[in-house]
């Protein structure tokens, strides 16, 4: 850690120490904006997951795309490292600051620049959060479909860096597919302007390669999403059943119908006992798995769906269907999934939060091996899946305060991501990679597939000082990995090992 | 069903090893479509992908398709409606059978793209040969993966120039329960654009607006209530609105370019734009997709600078999609920093520039 405080010697790399760099950047951005002493930055010191902690050289947090731009000039003439930061609610360590860098905070840069209701879009600063927008837009009708659980604290940026999903994602797509157009600083502070109103334009779909980019390709200043109409109505059916076996078959029988709901979620006995015990939202605590489906569009539509998916689940097994009434019944049934973090966080003093994607088919094997992992870690899980696209969040309750046990907390959640590889999936559905699953990288990709990723960085930004260290593994690490029995380099797996071979 | 990636690696390699460029040729569908030739890329040798077919796996209940790049939009197609299930982006075949590796590489999508998403939005992961022969995978066969840089959306329009692309994997989607198709006069193309973004703002299903000739299409399809009562409602909004015989080929016409708009050789130019944005030069011969968002025209009276002149700034931009001068540009200028940008990125896949050199723009 960098302990330099008041130093304004220059540092033997040529970089300018804390407070000589304070100072230039006090010229343009307003003193209490810059900050230095360790106290005030302590609120930086890491994302959401708070097991990574590190204190950067300066906070900075500008109020215009003019002294953002600035501010990357004065970096990159200087070769400091720059970490962006939106609300710090990542789970991956993205935005956990480099000790020699600046933390770059967007938090400032918050107007909702326009809403246009003919078009549907929305032009945004990139420090807006994520549920006033849907805030701005309801009073034309209109309304920002991904909605990350953090959705009142996170930014659009952030959503943006780490091409966020929500649990209306199964019908209406992730971040990626509801931004148009993006305003993005390159590391030496050059303005490119990727896509804008229209749904696609000429070039390389840069625009892609940026969501989900985790702040290591650019600085994001200005973004432009995609509004869509309020549905005239959405309905929440409620099923409970005795086996995660069936509530998995149940999913796989209402896609199988030709429906694809707003929302599929699942929860699993503690996720459920927990959330109950947090909001008392009616659930039945007697139930080894409860399905959320919410459906949505017109008042036809959802009336005809909903009684389809009741039946569909009374057919496969259901021990008790509940369908919302009204709004406040809805809202109170999501209440509980939405909360299912912080519910969790009551009945262990710490949590753990993994985010593996699998092949839905795989649910109940995937389940039932993290179960003996479980057992053997001596460590509880419980689980959250956005089971209509896959996303499993196993929750892994903890203590920090006990010597070693993060540490089998971290062993346990690799493992749980090596399995989801195993089985046709991914290591991370929407948390993104930053520091914290860099290391299972080296299970998902080949060492070729990472040096391409490193070469498309160097397109970007060929020193490397925008997040270093975050995203993608060096390769010689990823050997050491490796080494260490997790897994061979995955060069030939066969497409889709899990899959079933059509004829 | 074959798979001759061995053999595309191999001819890559040798490529390079003598310092020949490569034309990557899928089925051949979409051969009118970029630059042509300029003097490297004569040069060039064709590498045929058509080949190295065959749907890999198909999970209806996952709502996955992986298929080699080669494989026929028909056999994906016809696979997908025996599990009643459908390719969303309705990608057109443009008559030759395109082939499901161009129609990504092109980022070719049909007139439901606003309501249902693209090409782009839909493929989960791919294989790709890279410039040094290298053998990549990328994305997966999930819905939902943050690992590393999309990769694989990154191919969608980049006209193969990043790569080989080899295999693909697709989310698709249930085929709708109804659909309807309404036809209603409509004498103002600007009053058409007005309607059509109107509509947008409400909870419909809709899958298809489209102004032509006087006439504003609308197509609807979803759960049967549900077409149903949009439709009346448009029908009571609207006097004068009929609805289509159910066997109509409107759509298929408009996607695969049959209709008599698309006939003749006088350029195509492709407007693609914010979908409220004004009627541009009036008593044109235009064709008016995608609820406003992709429009068409007709003139040999233009050039792509002065037609990318017409369209504001960050609202939308023209290429020049078939026929006229394709020796020169045929897609929009960019701005420095961002040409640079594709030149770095190109180098960063293809260091030697093998693929498709020119094919999109001269500098690439
Ligand atoms: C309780 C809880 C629930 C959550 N639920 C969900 C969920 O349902 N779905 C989901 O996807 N995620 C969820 N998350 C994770 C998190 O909220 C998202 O990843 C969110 O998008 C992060 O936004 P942020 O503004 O907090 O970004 P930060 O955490 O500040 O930063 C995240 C990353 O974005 C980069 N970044 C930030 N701003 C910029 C910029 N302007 N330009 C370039 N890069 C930038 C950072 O460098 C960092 O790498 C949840 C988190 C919590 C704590």
């Amino acid at each position: 850690m960098h302990t330099d405080g008041s130093s304004s010697t220059t540092s033997p790399t040529g970089a300018p120490g804390r407070a000589e760099l304070a100072a230039i950047f006090s010229e343009f951005i307003d003193p209490a904006f810059v900050i230095a002493d360790p106290e005030t930055q302590r609120p930086y010191e890491c994302d959401g997951l708070s097991m990574y902690c590190q204190q950067p050289l300066l906070v900075v947090l500008p109020e215009t795309a003019a002294q953002v731009q600035r501010v990357l000039h004065i970096c990159h003439q200087r070769h400091i490292p720059v970490v962006a930061r939106g609300a710090g609610t990542g789970l991956s360590a993205g935005a956990m600051p480099h000790p020699d860098g600046v933390l770059l905070s967007l938090a400032r840069l918050n107007r909702i620049l326009e809403i246009d209701p003919e078009a549907r879009t929305a032009r945004l600063q990139p420090g807006v959060r994520n549920l006033s927008i849907s805030e701005a837009a309801a009073p034309f009708g209109l309304y920002y479909a991904p909605d990350p659980s953090s959705q009142i604290a996170c930014t659009i940026a952030g959503n943006v860096a780490e091409n966020s999903g929500g649990v209306h994602c199964l019908k209406y797509g992730l971040t990626v597919h509801n931004v148009l157009g993006v305003e993005l600083l390159t590391v030496a502070g050059e303005s490119i302007r990727l896509g804008g109103e229209a749904l696609d334009s000429a070039g390389f779909d840069l625009l892609a390669l940026v969501n989900g980019s985790e702040g290591l390709l650019g600085v994001v200043t200005e973004i432009t999403v995609k509004l869509l109409p309020a549905p005239a109505q959405a309905r929440l059916v409620m099923a409970a059943f005795d086996t995660v076996q069936a509530a998995g078959n149940a999913v796989g029988a209402v896609i199988a119908q030709g429906i694809i709901p707003a929302g599929l979620e699942m929860m699993d006995r503690h996720a459920i006992v927990a959330a109950e015990a947090f909001c008392q939202a009616g659930y039945p605590t007697d139930a080894n798995a409860l399905l959320l489906c919410e459906l949505d569009g017109s008042a036809e539509e959802v009336a005809e769906y909903a009684l389809l998916v009741e039946q569909i689940f009374q057919q496969q097994g259901a021990t008790s269907v509940r369908v919302s009434r009204d709004e406040a019944e809805r809202a109170l049934l999501w209440k509980g999934r939405k909360s299912a973090f912080p519910a969790v966080g009551r009945i262990s003093p710490d949590y753990y939060c993994m985010d593996g994607t699998i092949p839905r088919g795989q649910l109940a094997y995937v389940l039932e091996e993290m179960e003996k992992m479980s057992q053997s870690y001596g460590l509880r899980v419980a689980n959250v899946f956005h089971a209509g696209d896959g996303n499993l969040h196993p929750l892994i309750l903890f203590d920090a305060s006990v010597p070693g046990e993060f540490t089998r907390t971290e062993q346990f959640g690799a493992e749980i991501l090596a399995l989801c590889v195993k089985v046709g999936g991914c290591i991370t559905g929407e948390h993104g990679v930053g520091v914290e699953k860099i290391r299972q990288m080296a299970v998902q990709f080949s060492d070729l597939e990472l040096a391409q990723f490193h070469a498309i960085k160097a397109a970007f930004d060929p020193a490397g000082t925008l997040n270093p260290g975050k995203g993608v593994p060096l390769l010689k690490h990823c050997q050491e990995y490796r080494a260490l029995g997790h897994g061979t380099e995955p060069n030939d797996r066969p497409t889709g090992n899990s899959a079933v071979r059509h004829r | 069903m074959a798979d001759i990636t061995a053999q595309l690696v191999e001819q890559v390699n040798t490529a390079r090893t003598e310092g020949k460029s490569l034309n990557i040729v899928g089925r051949g569908s979409k051969a009118f479509y970029g630059r042509h030739a300029d003097g490297r890329h004569a040069r060039g040798e064709a590498i045929a992908v058509a080949a190295h077919q065959g749907i890999v796996s198909y999970q209806p209940q996952e709502l996955v398709l992986t298929a080699r790049a080669g494989t026929s939009l028909a056999e994906i197609n016809a696979v997908l409606q025996e599990q009643g299930q459908m390719l969303s982006f309705e990608p057109p075949g443009f008559g030759a059978d395109a082939s499901i590796g161009g129609t990504l590489a092109c980022n070719q999508s049909g007139p439901s793209r606003p309501w249902r998403g693209s090409v782009r939005d839909m493929v989960l992961g791919l294989r790709l040969i890279n410039g040094n022969g290298e053998q990549l995978r990328f994305g997966g066969q999930v819905m939902k993966n943050v690992a590393g840089y999309d990769v694989s959306r990154l191919q969608a329009g980049a006209m193969g120039c990043l790569g080989i692309i080899t295999e693909v994997s697709i989310k698709v989607m249930p085929r709708p329960a109804a659909s309807l198709s309404l036809v209603s006069e409509c004498d103002s193309a600007q009053r058409g654009i007005e309607i059509i973004n109107r509509l947008s703002c409400r909870s419909l299903p809709l899958t298809g607006a489209c102004w032509l000739q006087g006439k504003l299409y609308l197509r609807f399809a979803g759960a049967a209530a549900a077409v149903e009562s949009a439709a009346t409602g448009i029908c009571r909004d609207y006097p004068g609105t009929s609805s289509l015989p159910a066997d109509n080929r409107f759509w298929s016409q408009l996607r695969e370019q049959q209709l008599e708009f698309f006939s003749g050789d006088s350029p195509l130019w492709r407007f693609s734009v914010g979908s409220s944005l004004s009627h541009l030069l009036p008593g044109a011969d235009w064709l008016i997709d995608w609820g406003g968002a992709q429009r068409w025209l007709r003139s040999a009276d233009h050039s792509l600078q002065s037609l990318n002149e017409l369209v504001p700034a960050g609202r939308g931009e023209v290429c020049g999609f078939r026929h006229g001068d394709r020796s020169g540009e045929v897609f929009p200028p960019m701005a420095a920093p961002l040409q640079a940008l594709h030149q770095r990125l190109k180098a960063a896949f293809d260091p030697a520039r093998l693929f498709n050199p020119g094919r999109m723009y001269a500098w690439l």
